[in-house]
């Protein structure tokens, strides 16, 4: 092992360090001083994260081993079932590492100059390092424990940075939401786990566990021996549904999507960092990481591939009606996502593609969308709105982040040679490739609607004429805000190239067509021009009261009405008929009959003592009574 | 004269005496007479822990596999020969944990109740006098000495409620006591059958626990005894004094009460009940299964309606309670492992609670969370205080209840030979959806509380904690942290000590490598 991995634990350790400093000392003193300390520490643990991957990639440059780099036995439940604490090296943490370190650095740096004004600012860099700690957690765990220990920190993170402006209820009403959706996905995940856990024991009894692992490994998890123990059981297919509940709630797979929109109302760049480059992309990277063990079950997949390809369309057709910057965006990191997904479930353990490309358009995504909500964030710090119907004209005001707007909307709608088009094209290809013409045809679908909504926002906000007085009076945001839209705008740009596809491609992936027909390059771009076009025709001059949606548009601007659906639920039926009821049975039912005992007690207390009158007669009247009756009864027995 | 066990249950008798014979009207006096007191008992509790710890790990050096399963520090009297009476103290891991949760839990109560006014010096010296019975049950290894101590826990409460509580104290204090008074009954007659069951009139629980009772005897046996404890760790149905019990409690009473005295319920349970009567356990074990599935969920789904903050708690902490005699009754070690450390974690956890709704309450003069909002901004450390809490409460990892609960659920998944696994696959499934109802509660309550706008007119003058409540409450969201995240700490204390109760339950520990 090269002796660099060695230091692989710093990566995550750094932020957690830095956040408790930060917020213990630094942050009630300083927030300046909150803001540069917590950079820097995301700063150190950048580079070194990127060191090893340099190193891991000299030493693997076409994938290569899973590198236990430390561990530590943190909880030991039993003898044989503990939950160690460790960092895993192989191809996907190491791309996830270099993704989640650097986009958080940039967003670091662009929350410096964004959160100036901010009076809260040192909570802000606090809880964003507790964040980059638990993501740099999840992204490294060997372990299933670990993974979710991770998940439910990153979760916690989210919920303290969406309910940053506390005093807002839009905003806690939204950090709620978004915890709870994803809690109820986490019940799943968590009783996946507990089963996981009790199968891999039983496989772990029979065929033992190599040396040094934990029942909980991913590498003992996705062994061929465990998986087939567990197909056997046949408890594979439920296990991992039971999984990728939890991933898709992370992940904000249709029907669990709602959290994600709302979440907007947190900062900005946390919307960039958190819900749209790395922690939703958590649900992806859970289901490739134990992807071995879903391939063994084709049913398990299969509600990958239609969950993630439903998403991909429906949030689209809603993308396109959002009058809010960061709520298209939302939407469109729905999408995208969606594609992740059914890139996964097309792919199978002979005809892995799918997985690469999932992976490689993760890799791509988390540049182009944290830069398109960086952009977002500059435009809406000099227009104060979040209504594209309030820009417009943006192009001449703000030129850098217009054309770092650009440049990021062209690689998301797909366009070559930028990021987006490449890692597209090999989604598109893997559906084609493993026979799944409808998913195909979606695909297609949504990279032409993608194009479209794009290409709406950015027409409406950074051309035309000014639509707003603020808009009149925007400017450029401060260097220490356009420094990371460049160097996002030059990986959006150069990421395509980058052979994340060979680095992260199963080792069973040789040999194989790596590609779609040749015309499907073609038929994507055309797709994409087509979107634009489109876009450019209806939005060059948008009509009067285009933000008003009128008819059918407005079922979809009402996102189908799955908040409806889900208040319902909720506000209408558990709180009233599920929880009212409970409490109401508790204080008259069961306490109910706790007092009715205490009265009884008490009446027969009040009756009896009736009879102590202290008169002779009347204890002689009871008493011959008393004998008769007896006498009586006696005598009936005796018959 | 006596060793450092029984310090450990007399010095808070002699801290309480000697507030006694301060006078009445130096009240900063005797404060900091129960302060040094409860301080010095906490030193204390360190110095038996440490002993412990040297000589336990002494013996498992020797012995060779590392497990140290007697008792240590134990001092021995014999009292009533005749009848097998006698003084025996000592202390386990279990034991040690529990002191050490006493012990912070008191210390830190003291803290909070610094600005008690009325009849302080009774307060306090009443309060003092509870934690002696406290320490007591934990340290006793006697039945007979073991139920004395429990009835000296137990009897002062009516008299905290009933004098220092608030709202319908002497309708709360009069249930409370009845209640456990009743459950007090049952447990005597279980002790005394014990007794009377055993080949030698003994009431040594580490005689008793070397004989075999027959089948017959430990299935009546064991349900008494385990519900007259249930009632004191809120076994549903038996658990509707503590809602009103905490709400009617001062601020102190309500820590030591949830925090502590109802631990001694699952205490009771899993040393006297489980230990004693391996056989009945696992007879009965579905049916306590499944009152505290319900326990788990009914509570938690019952704290959403709550609208006042001691209430909201109250049915939090029954839900809570409800993972302790859950993972009791999982009859495995990870369970019963988890039931121990979830002991200690809601313990800590619900003693911050009550002590951070005494400092809300004392600031905003109510206790109902519909009334307050953003106080936040005007109160960060309590608000920061009581999230923390909060998140400890619905499990999440880093805090101690992640660990408690992950165990317990682990636990009643892997199950036992005695029951149907699926069966208890299935309530451990319906009990983890209490934690997406825990998530509901704690953010809809706390966000109401600490988040949104602020009314100024009525909440724009608050202040923050002061130094005692700082501190305090900031000793007790340490230990949850530090339990969250080294909890291996408190695992090394505690799980040699539990082998012997899962021994005496048959191949339960065993099972686990033989599955």
């Amino acid at each position: 092992m090269d002796a660099g991995f060695a230091y692989a634990w710093l990566v995550p350790a750094l932020p957690l360090l830095s956040f408790a400093i930060v917020g213990l000392f630094i942050a009630p003193r300083s927030r300046q001083a909150a803001g540069l300390v917590a950079t820097a520490s995301v700063l150190a643990a950048t580079v070194i994260a990127v060191i090893i991957a340099a190193q891991y990639y000299v030493a693997f440059p076409s994938g290569g081993d899973a590198i236990i780099a430390w561990s530590f036995a943190w909880l030991e439940y039993a003898p044989g079932l503990t939950a160690t604490i460790g960092v895993l090296l192989d191809p996907i943490s190491v791309l996830l590492l270099v993704v989640v370190t650097v986009v958080s650095l940039l967003v670091h740096i662009y929350s410096l100059g964004y959160m100036a004004d901010d009076p809260g600012s040192g909570r802000y860099f606090t809880f964003l390092n507790l964040f980059t700690f638990s993501m740099l957690g999840l992204v490294v765990a060997p372990n299933i424990l670990q993974m979710f220990i991770c998940w439910e920190l990153v979760g916690v993170s989210s919920f303290l940075l969406i309910g940053y402006y506390y005093q807002k209820p839009s905003a806690v009403a939204a950090s709620k939401k978004a915890f709870i959706v994803t809690r109820f996905a986490d019940v799943f995940f968590l009783i996946g786990i507990l089963l996981l856990g009790y199968q891999g024991f039983q496989v772990a009894a029979t065929v033992g566990v190599p040396d040094g692992m934990q029942v909980f490994d991913f590498l003992f998890l996705t062994a061929p021996s465990t998986v087939g123990a567990l197909g056997d059981a046949s408890l594979l297919t439920i296990a991992m549904v039971l999984v990728f509940i939890g991933a898709a709630g992370k992940s904000a797979m249709f029907p669990l999507h709602i959290w994600l929109p709302d979440a907007m109302e947190g900062p900005t760049p946390v919307s960039a960092l958190i819900h749209a480059a790395t922690m939703v992309v958590a649900g992806i990277y859970l289901v490739a990481r134990l992807f071995p063990a879903f391939a063994g079950s084709a049913d398990a997949l299969s509600v990958a591939m239609i969950v993630g390809a439903f998403t991909c369309l429906f949030a689209a057709v809603i993308a396109c009606t959002q009058n809010d910057i960061k709520r298209v965006l939302a939407f469109s990191t729905l999408s995208q996502l969606g594609y992740m997904m059914f890139a996964l479930g097309v792919a199978t353990l002979a005809s892995p593609l799918g997985y690469a490309a999932s992976l490689f358009h993760l890799f791509t995504h988390a540049f182009f969308k944290a830069l398109l909500f960086l952009g977002a964030g500059a435009v809406i710090h000099a227009v104060h709105s979040n209504s594209i119907w309030e820009m417009g004209g943006l192009a001449r005001r703000m030129p850098v982040t217009h054309v770092t707007f650009l440049i990021a909307t062209l690689a998301i709608a797909g366009l070559p040679p930028l990021a987006g088009f490449f890692s597209k094209d090999l989604i598109l290809a893997a559906a084609l490739v493993n026979h799944h013409p409808v998913v195909f045809a979606v695909g297609l679908l949504v990279a032409a609607l993608t194009a479209f909504y794009m290409g709406r926002i950015y027409i409406v906000a950074f051309l035309g004429k000014a639509r707003s007085d603020s808009a009149e009076k925007a400017h450029e945001a401060s260097p220490v805000m356009l420094a990371p839209l460049l160097i996002l705008a030059v990986l959006s740009l150069g990421a395509g190239f980058i052979p994340v596809t060979e680095f992260v491609g199963l080792p069973s992936d040789s040999g194989h067509d790596h590609h779609g027909p040749a015309w499907l390059p073609y038929v994507a771009t055309a797709a994409g021009l087509a979107g634009l076009l489109i876009a450019w025709v209806i939005y060059r001059r948008p009509t009067e009261g285009e933000a008003e949606a009128t008819g059918w548009r407005v079922v979809l601007q009402r996102q189908f009405y799955s908040n409806e659906v889900y208040l319902f639920v909720t506000k209408r039926i558990i709180f009233p008929f599920v929880s009212a009821p409970i409490a109401w049975f508790d204080r008259h039912v069961v306490d109910g009959a706790v007092n009715l005992t205490g009265n009884l007690t008490r009446w027969s207390g009040i009756v009896l003592s009736r009879l102590q009158t202290g008169q002779l007669q009347t204890y002689a009247t009871w008493f011959v009574g008393g004998v008769v009756v007896i006498g009586l009864l006696f005598w009936w027995w005796v018959r | 004269m006596g060793g450092p066990v029984t310090w450990l249950v007399i010095l808070p008798l002699i801290t309480a005496l000697a507030i006694l014979a301060v006078s009445s009207n130096r009240t900063h006096v005797f404060r900091w007479v129960a302060l040094v007191g409860t301080g010095l008992h906490l030193l204390l509790t360190g110095f038996v822990t440490w002993q412990y710890w040297v000589q336990a790990s002494r013996d498992g050096a020797t012995t060779g596999d590392g497990l140290f399963t007697k008792l240590y520090l134990v001092e021995r009297v014999p009292w009533f020969e005749s009848l097998g009476i006698q003084y025996l103290v000592g202390v386990d891991g279990v034991s040690v944990a529990m002191i050490i949760l006493t012990s912070i839990v008191i210390f830190c109560g003291v803290l909070v109740s610094w600005h008690v006014v009325e009849r302080a010096k009774e307060f306090f010296a009443l309060l003092l006098i509870l934690v002696t019975g406290v320490f007591g049950v934990f340290v006793s290894f006697d039945l007979f000495l073991f139920f004395i101590f429990y009835e000296l826990a137990v009897l002062p409460m009516y008299l905290l409620i009933g004098i220092w509580g608030t709202g319908p104290k002497e309708y709360s204090a009069m249930k409370l006591t009845i209640m456990l008074m009743a459950s007090s009954a049952l447990i005597l007659v279980g002790i005394l059958a014990l007794h009377h069951g055993a080949p030698v009139p003994t009431f040594d629980l580490t005689q008793l626990a070397q004989h075999s009772y027959p089948l017959a005897f430990q299935s009546w046996v064991f349900p008494v005894i385990f519900i007259g404890f249930g009632v004191i760790g809120a076994l549903y149905p038996f658990h509707t004094w503590s809602p009103d019990g905490h709400a009617s409690a001062p601020t102190a009473v309500s820590m030591l009460h949830a925090g502590v005295l109802m631990k001694l319920g699952g205490y009771g349970a899993l040393r006297v009940g489980i230990y004693l009567l391996p056989e009945g356990a696992k007879e009965w074990a579905l049916v306590f299964m499944i009152l505290t599935t319900i326990n788990i969920l009914y509570g938690a789904l019952a704290a959403i309606r709550q609208k006042d903050l001691k209430y909201f708690t109250a049915y939090s902490s029954v839900s809570h309670c409800g993972f302790v005699l859950f993972g009791l009754v999982a009859l495995n070690s990870i369970g019963i492992q988890g039931a121990v450390i979830q002991m200690f974690s809601h313990g800590i956890m619900t003693a911050l609670f009550f002590a951070l709704i005494g400092m809300v309450y004392g600031r905003t003069h109510t206790r109902m969370i519909p009334e307050m909002g953003g106080l936040g901004v005007r109160i960060p450390w309590l608000a920061a205080c009581f999230y923390i809490g909060g998140l400890a409460s619905l499990g999440l990892p880093g805090l101690f209840g992640f660990v408690a609960e992950s165990h317990v659920f682990l636990g009643g998944f892997f199950g036992n030979p005695w029951i149907d696994t699926t069966l208890t696959r299935t309530l451990t499934i319906i009990a983890t959806l209490s934690i997406v109802v825990t998530a509901v509660y704690v953010l809809r309550g706390l966000g109401t509380v600490f988040q949104g706008p602020l009314d100024e007119a009525r909440f724009g003058h608050l202040t923050d904690a002061t130094l005692t409540e700082r501190l305090g409450s900031g000793i007790l969201v340490a230990v949850l942290a530090i339990g969250g995240l080294v909890p291996f700490l408190f695992l090394d204390l505690i799980s040699p000590s539990l082998v012997p109760f899962v021994e005496r339950l048959g191949d339960a520990l065993i099972r686990l490598g033989v599955l």
